[in-house]
């Protein structure tokens, strides 16, 4: 849990295109980006269709992660490494995701797409090809998984970090603004929580910002690292972001992402909501 | 869908509810024939970031094909940043419901 072992620049992943046990994978809301274009080897898994349950709003089951991660050539002992579009938030979920199911080596490309992009670095158009494997995952990692009871036991004790923006956090709006501004949730936050949106995290380009200033981020807007701290957004893939900054860069190992988030915490009946900034 | 002939800016409205959307959209061109008139290709490969009127970041979107983008934001000042490879610009704006603030942006 560090820059070093989880975070990987687009240099390294120039110079490891052709590296047998190194899996690239596209991971993204809208995965036709990935058809115009993608890095070179990369497969792409579809943040809802591969990810979600369908039926139930769960996490895939153990075994359907299992059949996945073999269809798509990934063995135990592969470096994943994974980016995507939309500053990597779906990237991070993944990235929470294959932490949630014990794989050993996962990493995430720093800037994603954006700034593999920005800077001019080819893509291709074709999908390889890798052989199926026998991947077995391990049993699930509830230890950074946040769920809706202990965030309400949360509120006022533990650090619970809303990463939305502050238009969502105030209660103005209740998707982000690229999204179509309908929702079955009513609007505003969890009390108690700090707004520390995921994008003050980011540099423009997508990359992350160095450590010392993560810290401050957080510390900053008075989030007592040695408690305990629950981070949600909307649909719990931005929270996985700062999950990442926290657990992973900053090393902080009591950290949960609630992928609940606002669209389970915003439909409970008659828990406490907050508004305004 | 752009066609030729129509007035250059972001996707077709018609099936947006307009009575409660606050839309900004527009489409990044490029500068064609360096008149400083917005006539070049589409720009399918930028990123468009909404700020809100403090400079908080709100949203981002990549173009598409055509170099469109849209948000549906809230009423109020709100400042665009387009990034393409070794550009970035700036645009402000004030968004309204009912009236989409529709941009041609020329890089």
């Amino acid at each position: 849990m560090s820059r070093e072992t989880s975070l990987v620049s687009a240099d390294w992943v120039a110079q490891n295109l052709n590296n047998p046990s190194v899996v690239l994978i596209e991971v993204d809301e809208d995965t036709a980006l990935y058809e115009q274009g993608h890095i070179e080897g990369a497969i792409t898994f579809h943040w809802r269709d591969d990810l979600q349950d369908g039926l139930i709003r769960d996490l895939i089951s153990k075994e359907k992660f299992e059949a996945l991660l073999s269809k798509s050539g990934i063995s135990n002992d592969s470096t994943v490494v994974l980016y995507g579009g939309n500053n990597n938030w779906f990237a991070t979920y993944a990235f929470w995701y294959f932490k949630i199911y014990g794989h050993a080596d996962v990493r995430l490309l720093d800037g994603g797409r954006k700034r593999w992009e920005l800077d001019a670095r080819p893509f291709v158009t074709n999908a390889p090809t890798r052989a199926t494997t026998s991947y077995v995952a391990k049993e699930r990692d509830n230890s950074i998984r946040a769920y809706r009871d202990e965030v309400i036991s949360a509120i006022g004790k533990l650090n619970i970090v809303d990463v939305r923006s502050p238009a969502e956090f105030s209660g103005e709006l209740a998707a982000p603004a690229h999204l179509l501004q309908e929702s079955g949730q009513i609007k505003g936050h969890i009390p108690s929580a700090k707004n520390i949106p995921w994008s003050k995290a980011a540099n423009e380009d997508g990359t992350f910002k160095s450590d010392t200033e993560l810290k401050e981020l957080y510390v900053g807007a008075g989030v007592d690292l040695a408690k305990d701290t629950i981070a949600y957004c909307r649909i719990g893939e931005r929270s996985a972001f700062s999950w990442f900054v926290l657990h992973e860069l900053l090393n902080v190992s009591n950290v949960k992402n609630y992928d609940g988030s606002w669209t389970e915490y915003g439909s409970l009946v008659g828990v406490p909501v907050a508004i305004g900034a | 869908m752009k066609t030729c002939g129509a007035t250059p800016g972001g996707p077709d409205i018609s099936g947006i509810d307009l009575t409660t959307q606050t839309v900004i959209q527009g489409v990044i061109l490029k500068d064609g024939q360096e008149d400083g008139v917005p006539n070049g290709s589409p720009v399918g490969n930028a990123y468009v970031r909404l700020l809100d009127s403090t400079g908080e970041f709100t949203a981002e979107v990549p173009t598409n094909l055509d170099g469109q983008f849209r948000f549906f934001a809230a009423p109020g000042a709100w400042t665009l940043v387009i990034l393409a490879s070794g550009v970035r610009e700036e645009r402000k704006v004030i968004a309204a419901k009912g009236i989409p603030v529709d941009l041609v942006i020329e890089i």
